[in-house]
């Protein structure tokens, strides 16, 4: 693997060499864990372990729960029942994996955000970014599709909306929707498939996150000031960099460590603060809830969706350009995951040659703003669809495709960067020095 | 910068709660229910006298489909002598489709299902049912004050205005605390309707808090089993956190004090 200079692993009894001459697993467990990492990374790059440890919990804890689920339209709210009451240790298992979810997605938006910050999906880590993206939209296929399997009453009304997105393709969309559903309506085959496809994507995304963590590990990770690690030779690189083991896997234990007290504090004292209650209720096609609302990690794109309704102009003229094939509903398709869209694309948009919003002093406030609106269109997506809500969620996603496709490209040509230190030596040397005494580690 | 971020997410996280702000929400009171906050327990005998109420008013209409009469004997629950729970059971009767009969419940058979195509099963209704909301869908009230169901339930029971109307023939009752005002059960306590064999109050207001405690045991059983696995999991792991600071700290600490010296 090219990558930053370091030592490598070298077989020394017999049976280690009889070995790597055969299979080479051991030098690459090392190489993996002895990864020179730049000493200057600060508590947002944390996220990464939390993002393992959620995925490897779900997937524990999802085994044991389908060991005793059961996937049909009749006994599936009952089945999830009989693990709260009679399975033992069920209900611990089920709130660790429903509030695992939470978590999961708490930390992906702070791993994404991080890397917009400090500029990580730039040259040379476009690949990274790309398939950091593609893990985030299984994601969220997982979610939806585990959300539908305890049969209540958000569900089926939640895979009733979101299954109907597809409905509003023009012309193949109701097709589309059947075959999706395997039927007319959300029904025993869309559960079952659903359940299927809801153990089959941890798999994919497992393998995703392992090539995530092969590309970064040929590129080496970026860092808070954006520079690279000196390649020249063993001994620069080793002035910037520390091994993973012991340094950043007891950082990164740390923080873990910190983040499951809170987490096992929901679970313990608080397990349906994040769930809705209309999902204790069985599942009914005849009884519509007043607010269908989906889980608040979805909420910032369904605001999205619904933010582009058939009196906002740009709908109109798209409507109007393409003969009334795009409508507003399609629209809000299209506007829903292109905003996921736009934000894959950025390391293509943001033209700044400087990687860390560090040393960017106009892109800070812009990314803030973005925060912002981030926050924003979290809340004004569980809020009804009527005034001032409407607009509020209209501006909060014109900000989010102006960030992107107009922001980024321009600050790149306007903006004047202040000067990066030369080295992640000196930066590291600077949070040390006998005058200062911020915690950077 | 993240510190801005990580506040923002954290809000973002408290702004979830599910809860929207629907159209002509109820009045909910606020009940100070023995199982409140992390050291809150559920109070047996109140249990116990909430099923009374649950037996001799509710289930003439309601069901409790998911709940197994044996869990009445349970720790952490109206913890009954099973003696006592057998013999509650047989006055239940079950069709058995091995005898093709009926016979009387046992221990092992769950409550039975409602009796009304239109009374809504309670297994999971403190759970189903949200009292507090809001501020503006932030989901903050419900942080300190729970979600409110029993609460709902509570509020429900003691709601009733008096006020009924007919419309479609079919009689509808107003309630402060329903979402929609007006509801198809009329008022179902009212002052001495029963007296308790430990003497308790029997008061409207003691009756509907002991029922509405009865329900948030039925919809969460295991509450007690996990709060305590709460406990031991946060006491264990802020150890465990302190011991990977104390060594994180002192792994980097060579690292840092050569850079100082250099």
């Amino acid at each position: 693997m090219a990558g930053i200079p370091h030592d490598h692993y070298e077989p020394k009894t017999g049976g280690e060499k009889w070995l790597h001459s055969r299979l080479p697993i051991a030098g690459l467990i090392y190489d993996t864990i002895m990864l020179p990492t730049p000493k200057n990374l600060n508590w947002m790059w944390i996220w990464g372990i939390v993002l393992t440890f959620c995925l490897a919990l779900q997937i524990i804890t999802g085994i044991i729960l389908v060991m005793h689920y059961t996937p049909h339209v009749d006994h599936a709210f009952a089945s999830v029942e009989h693990i709260m009451r009679n399975v033992n240790g069920g209900h611990m298992l089920r709130y660790l994996h429903q509030n695992g979810a939470h978590l999961f997605f708490f930390a992906v938006y702070l791993h994404i955000f991080r890397g917009l910050f400090y500029g990580s999906y730039k040259a040379p880590r476009e690949v990274t970014w790309i398939i950091g993206m593609l893990i985030y939209l299984l994601m969220m296929a997982t979610a939806f599709m585990g959300y539908v399997l305890p049969w209540g009453q958000m569900s089926f009304w939640g895979a009733t909306v979101i299954t109907g997105l597809f409905g509003a393709i023009p012309f193949v969309g109701d097709s589309l929707q059947t075959w999706l559903l395997g039927g007319p309506a959300v029904d025993n085959a869309t559960l079952n498939r659903f359940f299927s496809l809801h153990y089959l994507l941890p798999m994919i995304i497992s393998a995703l996150v392992a090539v995530h963590i092969w590309a970064f590990h040929t590129t080496g990770n970026n860092n808070p000031t954006g520079v690279e690690v000196r390649r020249t030779s063993k001994e620069d690189a080793a002035k910037d960099t520390l091994p993973f083991w012991p340094y950043f896997v007891m950082k990164d234990l740390f923080a873990l460590g910190l983040i499951m007290v809170i987490f096992f504090t929901i679970v313990g004292f608080m397990p349906n603060y994040l769930g809705h209650p209309d999902n204790y209720i069985e599942a009914n096609a005849l009884v519509t809830p007043s607010h269908i609302v989906p889980e608040w990690y979805f909420l910032p794109f369904y605001a999205i969706l619904r933010a582009f309704t058939a009196d906002v102009w740009v709908v109109i003229a798209a409507n109007w350009i393409t003969g009334g094939i795009i409508d507003a509903k399609f629209f809000g398709v299209l506007a829903m995951f292109g905003a996921i869209a736009v934000m894959a694309l950025a390391p293509w948009l943001d033209t700044s040659r400087v990687r860390s919003g560090r040393y960017r002093p106009m892109f800070k406030w812009w990314f803030a703003l973005l925060c912002l609106d981030f926050v924003v269109l979290t809340w004004v997506g569980a809020m009804p669809t009527e005034e001032p809500y409407a607009t509020i969620a209209l501006i909060a996603s014109a900000y989010w495709f102006a960030y992107f496709l107009v922001i980024l490209p321009l600050l790149g040509v306007i903006e004047k960067p202040l000067a990066a230190p030369a080295t992640i030596e000196d930066d590291f040397k600077s949070h040390y020095d006998a005058t200062s005494s911020a915690p950077a580690e | 910068m993240f510190k801005k971020i990580a506040i923002a997410a954290v809000a973002a996280l408290s702004l979830s709660g599910g809860a929207v702000l629907a159209a002509g929400e109820g009045v909910v009171q606020k009940v100070d229910f023995s199982f409140k906050g992390p050291f809150g327990a559920y109070d047996q005998n109140q249990l116990q006298r909430g099923l009374q109420v649950y037996t001799e008013v509710c289930a003439a209409c309601h069901g409790l489909r998911y709940v197994p009469l044996r869990t009445l004997a349970d720790d952490g629950g109206p913890n009954m002598p099973e003696d006592q729970v057998r013999a509650y059971a047989t006055q239940f009767e079950i069709f058995d489709a091995e005898l093709d009969d009926f016979r009387p419940r046992v221990d092992t058979d769950p409550f039975p299902m409602s009796n009304l195509s239109n009374a809504p099963d309670l297994s999971l209704m403190a759970k189903a049912r949200a009292g507090f909301h809001g501020p503006y869908g932030s989901g903050i009230n419900q942080l300190f004050n729970g979600i409110g169901g029993p609460e709902y339930i509570y509020s429900l029971l003691l709601g009733f205005t008096g006020e009924e109307k007919t419309e479609a023939g079919v009689t509808l009752y107003e309630n402060s605390a329903y979402p929609g005002q007006w509801l198809a059960m009329g008022p179902v306590l009212y002052e001495d309707q029963l007296e308790y064999a430990d003497g308790s109050s029997n008061s409207m207001e003691a009756v509907a808090e002991d029922v509405s405690a009865f329900l948030m045991w039925t919809a969460e059983p295991k509450m007690m089993a996990r709060k305590q696995t709460g406990f031991v999991a946060v006491i264990f792991l802020s150890v465990l956190t302190v011991l990977l600071y104390l060594t994180n700290k002192r792994i980097w600490m060579p690292v840092k004090r050569k850079e100082k010296n250099a």
